[in-house]
Protein backbone atom coordinates (compact mmCIF):
# COMPACT_ATOMS: atom_id res chain seq x y z
CA UNK A 1 0.00 0.00 0.00
CA UNK A 2 1.41 3.37 -0.92
CA UNK A 3 1.58 6.45 1.69
CA UNK A 4 -1.50 7.97 -0.03
CA UNK A 5 -3.35 5.47 0.69
CA UNK A 6 -2.12 4.97 4.03
CA UNK A 7 -2.66 8.71 4.85
CA UNK A 8 -6.58 8.22 2.98
CA UNK A 9 -7.06 5.52 5.97
CA UNK A 10 -5.55 7.78 8.38
CA UNK A 11 -7.56 10.43 7.89
CA UNK A 12 -10.49 8.24 8.02
CA UNK A 13 -9.50 7.07 11.75
CA UNK A 14 -7.34 3.92 10.92
CA UNK A 15 -5.15 2.90 13.34
CA UNK A 16 -3.47 0.20 11.02
CA UNK A 17 -2.41 2.70 8.79
CA UNK A 18 -0.97 4.65 11.16
CA UNK A 19 0.82 2.06 12.76
CA UNK A 20 1.88 1.21 8.80
CA UNK A 21 3.84 4.54 8.96
CA UNK A 22 5.44 4.31 11.90
CA UNK A 23 6.80 1.02 10.70
CA UNK A 24 7.39 2.47 7.62
CA UNK A 25 9.13 5.55 8.71
CA UNK A 26 10.29 5.86 12.08
CA UNK A 27 13.59 4.18 11.82
CA UNK A 28 14.22 6.76 9.27
CA UNK A 29 13.17 9.98 11.85
CA UNK A 30 15.38 8.44 14.40
CA UNK A 31 18.65 8.22 12.34
CA UNK A 32 18.03 11.69 10.60
CA UNK A 33 17.42 12.85 13.74
CA UNK A 34 20.69 11.93 15.12
CA UNK A 35 22.68 14.48 12.96
CA UNK A 36 21.13 16.94 14.84
CA UNK A 37 21.06 16.09 18.55
CA UNK A 38 22.89 14.31 21.25
CA UNK A 39 21.76 11.07 21.25
CA UNK A 40 19.42 7.99 20.81
CA UNK A 41 17.38 8.57 23.70
CA UNK A 42 16.86 12.27 22.07
CA UNK A 43 16.14 11.33 19.31
CA UNK A 44 13.30 8.46 19.92
CA UNK A 45 11.65 11.74 21.47
CA UNK A 46 11.90 13.69 18.55
CA UNK A 47 10.27 11.23 16.43
CA UNK A 48 7.93 11.01 18.62
CA UNK A 49 7.13 14.41 19.31
CA UNK A 50 6.94 14.13 14.98
CA UNK A 51 4.11 11.74 15.02
CA UNK A 52 2.28 13.75 17.21
CA UNK A 53 2.52 16.49 14.81
CA UNK A 54 1.18 14.18 12.21
CA UNK A 55 -1.47 13.16 13.91
CA UNK A 56 -2.68 17.06 14.62
CA UNK A 57 -1.48 18.58 11.51
CA UNK A 58 -3.11 15.83 9.20
CA UNK A 59 -6.25 17.40 8.45
CA UNK A 60 -4.49 20.34 7.00
CA UNK A 61 -2.02 18.43 4.82
CA UNK A 62 -2.65 19.75 1.34
CA UNK A 63 -0.76 16.83 -0.54
CA UNK A 64 1.44 19.66 -2.33
CA UNK A 65 4.82 17.70 -1.12
CA UNK A 66 4.76 14.19 -0.84
CA UNK A 67 3.94 12.82 2.68
CA UNK A 68 7.38 11.55 3.24
CA UNK A 69 8.78 15.25 2.38
CA UNK A 70 6.37 16.66 4.97
CA UNK A 71 7.38 14.28 7.25
CA UNK A 72 10.67 14.88 7.14
CA UNK A 73 10.28 18.70 7.42
CA UNK A 74 8.79 18.23 10.28
CA UNK A 75 11.00 16.25 11.89
CA UNK A 76 14.18 18.39 11.02
CA UNK A 77 12.90 21.21 12.57
CA UNK A 78 12.17 19.71 16.00
CA UNK A 79 15.17 18.20 15.71
CA UNK A 80 16.82 21.31 14.96
CA UNK A 81 15.26 23.17 17.62
CA UNK A 82 16.14 20.16 20.66
CA UNK A 83 19.66 20.09 18.99
CA UNK A 84 20.10 23.83 19.88
CA UNK A 85 18.70 23.66 23.16
CA UNK A 86 21.35 21.01 23.67
CA UNK A 87 23.37 22.94 22.56
CA UNK A 88 25.04 20.60 20.14
CA UNK A 89 27.10 21.64 16.90
CA UNK A 90 25.69 19.91 13.67
CA UNK A 91 28.55 17.43 12.86
CA UNK A 92 30.98 17.77 9.62
CA UNK A 93 31.83 14.84 8.22
CA UNK A 94 35.40 13.13 10.27
CA UNK A 95 36.11 11.67 6.64
CA UNK A 96 36.30 14.41 4.27
CA UNK A 97 40.25 13.87 3.37
CA UNK A 98 39.95 10.02 3.45
CA UNK A 99 40.20 8.71 -0.10
CA UNK A 100 36.98 6.31 -1.00
CA UNK A 101 39.40 3.01 -1.41
CA UNK A 102 42.42 2.54 1.07
CA UNK A 103 45.87 3.59 -1.04
CA UNK A 104 47.26 0.38 -0.20
CA UNK A 105 44.96 -0.96 -2.69
CA UNK A 106 46.46 1.06 -5.27
CA UNK A 107 50.34 0.80 -7.06
CA UNK A 108 52.39 3.68 -6.91
CA UNK A 109 50.45 4.61 -9.92
CA UNK A 110 47.54 4.63 -9.00
CA UNK A 111 46.13 1.21 -10.10
CA UNK A 112 44.41 -1.84 -8.82
CA UNK A 113 47.31 -3.60 -6.70
CA UNK A 114 43.76 -5.43 -4.99
CA UNK A 115 41.09 -5.05 -6.87
CA UNK A 116 37.83 -5.17 -5.77
CA UNK A 117 36.72 -8.75 -4.89
CA UNK A 118 33.01 -9.36 -6.21
CA UNK A 119 30.01 -9.69 -3.49
CA UNK A 120 28.68 -12.07 -5.37
CA UNK A 121 28.33 -14.28 -8.48
CA UNK A 122 25.21 -12.61 -9.64
CA UNK A 123 25.74 -8.95 -9.00
CA UNK A 124 22.89 -7.60 -11.06
CA UNK A 125 20.11 -9.41 -8.65
CA UNK A 126 22.03 -8.05 -5.38
CA UNK A 127 18.51 -5.93 -4.13
CA UNK A 128 16.99 -10.09 -3.79
CA UNK A 129 19.95 -11.44 -2.05
CA UNK A 130 18.94 -10.62 1.34
CA UNK A 131 22.27 -11.10 2.70
CA UNK A 132 23.28 -8.18 0.74
CA UNK A 133 20.19 -5.98 1.50
CA UNK A 134 20.67 -6.71 5.20
CA UNK A 135 24.77 -5.86 5.18
CA UNK A 136 23.84 -2.56 3.70
CA UNK A 137 21.24 -1.61 5.83
CA UNK A 138 23.37 -2.74 8.79
CA UNK A 139 25.92 -0.41 7.01
CA UNK A 140 24.38 2.46 6.77
CA UNK A 141 23.34 2.65 10.17
CA UNK A 142 27.27 2.65 11.38
CA UNK A 143 27.88 5.40 9.20
CA UNK A 144 29.01 8.83 10.76
CA UNK A 145 26.83 11.41 11.07
CA UNK A 146 26.29 13.22 8.27
CA UNK A 147 27.01 10.51 5.99
CA UNK A 148 24.17 8.87 7.55
CA UNK A 149 21.40 10.93 7.34
CA UNK A 150 22.04 11.64 3.96
CA UNK A 151 22.44 8.31 2.94
CA UNK A 152 19.64 7.65 4.19
CA UNK A 153 17.33 10.18 2.88
CA UNK A 154 18.99 9.88 -0.74
CA UNK A 155 19.29 5.91 -1.29
CA UNK A 156 17.21 4.27 1.42
CA UNK A 157 13.86 6.76 1.23
CA UNK A 158 14.66 8.35 -2.76
CA UNK A 159 14.85 11.92 -1.63
CA UNK A 160 16.68 13.85 -4.71
CA UNK A 161 19.87 15.43 -4.00
CA UNK A 162 18.26 18.69 -3.99
CA UNK A 163 15.35 17.94 -1.57
CA UNK A 164 18.29 16.60 0.83
CA UNK A 165 20.16 19.84 0.39
CA UNK A 166 17.34 21.82 1.36
CA UNK A 167 16.22 19.74 4.45
CA UNK A 168 19.46 19.68 5.99
CA UNK A 169 20.23 22.97 4.73
CA UNK A 170 23.65 22.04 3.02
CA UNK A 171 24.30 23.15 -0.54
CA UNK A 172 24.25 20.39 -3.44
CA UNK A 173 28.20 19.95 -3.59
CA UNK A 174 28.45 19.40 -0.52
CA UNK A 175 25.16 16.83 -0.06
CA UNK A 176 26.61 14.68 -3.24
CA UNK A 177 30.35 14.79 -1.48
CA UNK A 178 29.17 13.08 2.03
CA UNK A 179 26.69 10.74 -0.31
CA UNK A 180 29.84 9.90 -1.96
CA UNK A 181 32.18 9.31 1.01
CA UNK A 182 29.00 6.73 2.73
CA UNK A 183 28.54 5.55 -0.44
CA UNK A 184 32.02 3.89 -1.00
CA UNK A 185 32.12 3.68 3.01
CA UNK A 186 29.14 1.21 2.34
CA UNK A 187 30.62 -0.41 -0.49
CA UNK A 188 34.00 -1.46 1.40
CA UNK A 189 32.04 -3.03 4.00
CA UNK A 190 29.66 -5.15 2.08
CA UNK A 191 32.85 -6.40 0.58
CA UNK A 192 34.31 -6.76 3.56
CA UNK A 193 31.60 -9.11 4.95
CA UNK A 194 31.04 -10.71 1.50
CA UNK A 195 34.17 -11.78 0.94
CA UNK A 196 35.14 -12.80 4.83
CA UNK A 197 38.07 -10.11 4.34
CA UNK A 198 36.57 -8.57 7.88
CA UNK A 199 38.31 -8.70 10.90
CA UNK B 1 43.53 24.84 -29.36
CA UNK B 2 41.80 22.33 -26.62
CA UNK B 3 44.62 20.19 -24.82
CA UNK B 4 42.65 16.98 -24.54
CA UNK B 5 42.19 15.93 -20.96
CA UNK B 6 45.02 13.20 -19.30
CA UNK B 7 43.52 9.56 -18.55
CA UNK B 8 42.43 8.54 -15.87
CA UNK B 9 44.00 6.13 -12.95
CA UNK B 10 41.61 3.78 -11.05
CA UNK B 11 42.57 5.82 -7.82
CA UNK B 12 41.06 9.05 -9.57
CA UNK B 13 38.59 7.07 -11.10
CA UNK B 14 36.75 5.75 -7.79
CA UNK B 15 36.09 9.09 -6.31
CA UNK B 16 34.32 9.94 -9.53
CA UNK B 17 31.85 7.09 -9.38
CA UNK B 18 28.60 8.10 -7.08
CA UNK B 19 28.56 12.14 -9.39
CA UNK B 20 28.49 9.97 -12.13
CA UNK B 21 25.58 7.88 -10.85
CA UNK B 22 24.21 10.80 -9.95
CA UNK B 23 24.89 12.35 -13.75
CA UNK B 24 26.66 15.06 -11.92
CA UNK B 25 29.67 14.85 -13.41
CA UNK B 26 31.14 17.58 -16.14
CA UNK B 27 31.27 16.29 -19.48
CA UNK B 28 34.63 16.34 -19.81
CA UNK B 29 35.33 14.28 -16.77
CA UNK B 30 32.27 11.87 -17.51
CA UNK B 31 33.88 11.24 -21.01
CA UNK B 32 37.15 10.37 -19.23
CA UNK B 33 35.73 7.88 -16.75
CA UNK B 34 33.64 6.21 -19.88
CA UNK B 35 36.84 6.06 -21.46
CA UNK B 36 38.55 4.42 -18.43
CA UNK B 37 35.90 1.86 -17.50
CA UNK B 38 36.40 0.48 -21.18
CA UNK B 39 39.27 -0.71 -20.73
CA UNK B 40 39.57 -1.63 -17.09
CA UNK B 41 37.24 -4.70 -15.83
CA UNK B 42 38.26 -3.83 -11.73
CA UNK B 43 36.90 -0.34 -11.77
CA UNK B 44 33.81 -1.38 -13.91
CA UNK B 45 33.39 -3.91 -11.34
CA UNK B 46 33.86 -1.49 -8.70
CA UNK B 47 30.85 0.72 -10.12
CA UNK B 48 28.74 -2.54 -10.42
CA UNK B 49 29.15 -2.74 -6.89
CA UNK B 50 28.07 0.88 -6.08
CA UNK B 51 25.37 0.36 -8.24
CA UNK B 52 24.24 -2.41 -6.18
CA UNK B 53 24.71 -1.02 -3.01
CA UNK B 54 22.57 1.94 -3.75
CA UNK B 55 19.65 -0.68 -5.06
CA UNK B 56 20.15 -2.49 -1.83
CA UNK B 57 19.46 0.36 0.23
CA UNK B 58 16.13 1.49 -1.69
CA UNK B 59 15.24 -2.48 -1.01
CA UNK B 60 12.59 -2.85 1.63
CA UNK B 61 13.98 -3.92 4.96
CA UNK B 62 11.40 -3.23 7.71
CA UNK B 63 13.94 -2.82 10.65
CA UNK B 64 12.26 -4.35 13.61
CA UNK B 65 10.36 -2.18 15.38
CA UNK B 66 10.93 -1.66 19.22
CA UNK B 67 7.28 -3.16 20.61
CA UNK B 68 7.71 -0.89 22.99
CA UNK B 69 7.62 2.64 20.97
CA UNK B 70 5.21 0.67 18.47
CA UNK B 71 2.96 0.34 22.03
CA UNK B 72 3.48 4.27 22.84
CA UNK B 73 2.37 5.49 19.87
CA UNK B 74 -0.48 3.15 19.41
CA UNK B 75 -1.60 4.35 22.37
CA UNK B 76 -1.05 7.93 21.46
CA UNK B 77 -3.02 7.37 18.08
CA UNK B 78 -5.86 6.09 20.64
CA UNK B 79 -5.32 9.06 23.28
CA UNK B 80 -5.23 11.33 19.73
CA UNK B 81 -8.43 9.64 18.55
CA UNK B 82 -10.58 10.18 21.85
CA UNK B 83 -9.65 13.65 22.59
CA UNK B 84 -10.89 14.21 18.87
CA UNK B 85 -13.94 12.07 18.88
CA UNK B 86 -14.87 14.65 22.45
CA UNK B 87 -13.87 17.69 20.56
Amino acid sequence: MDDAELLRRLLGGDEKAFTELVVRYNPTLIRVALYYVNNQASAEDVAQDTWIAVLRGIDRFEGRSSFKTWLFHILVNRARSTGTREHRSIPIDPTSNESSVAANRFDDGGTWRVPPEPFTDAIDSAVSNEKIVRLVHESIARLPEPQQAVVTLRDVEGLSTMEVAALLELSEANVRVILHRGRARVRNNVEMEMTGGGS
Amino acid sequence: MRLSAPPLVCREAVELMSDYLEGSLSRRDRKRLEKHLVDCPHCSMYLDQMRATIAASGAIHPEDLDPQTLDDLTELFRQFRGDADQG
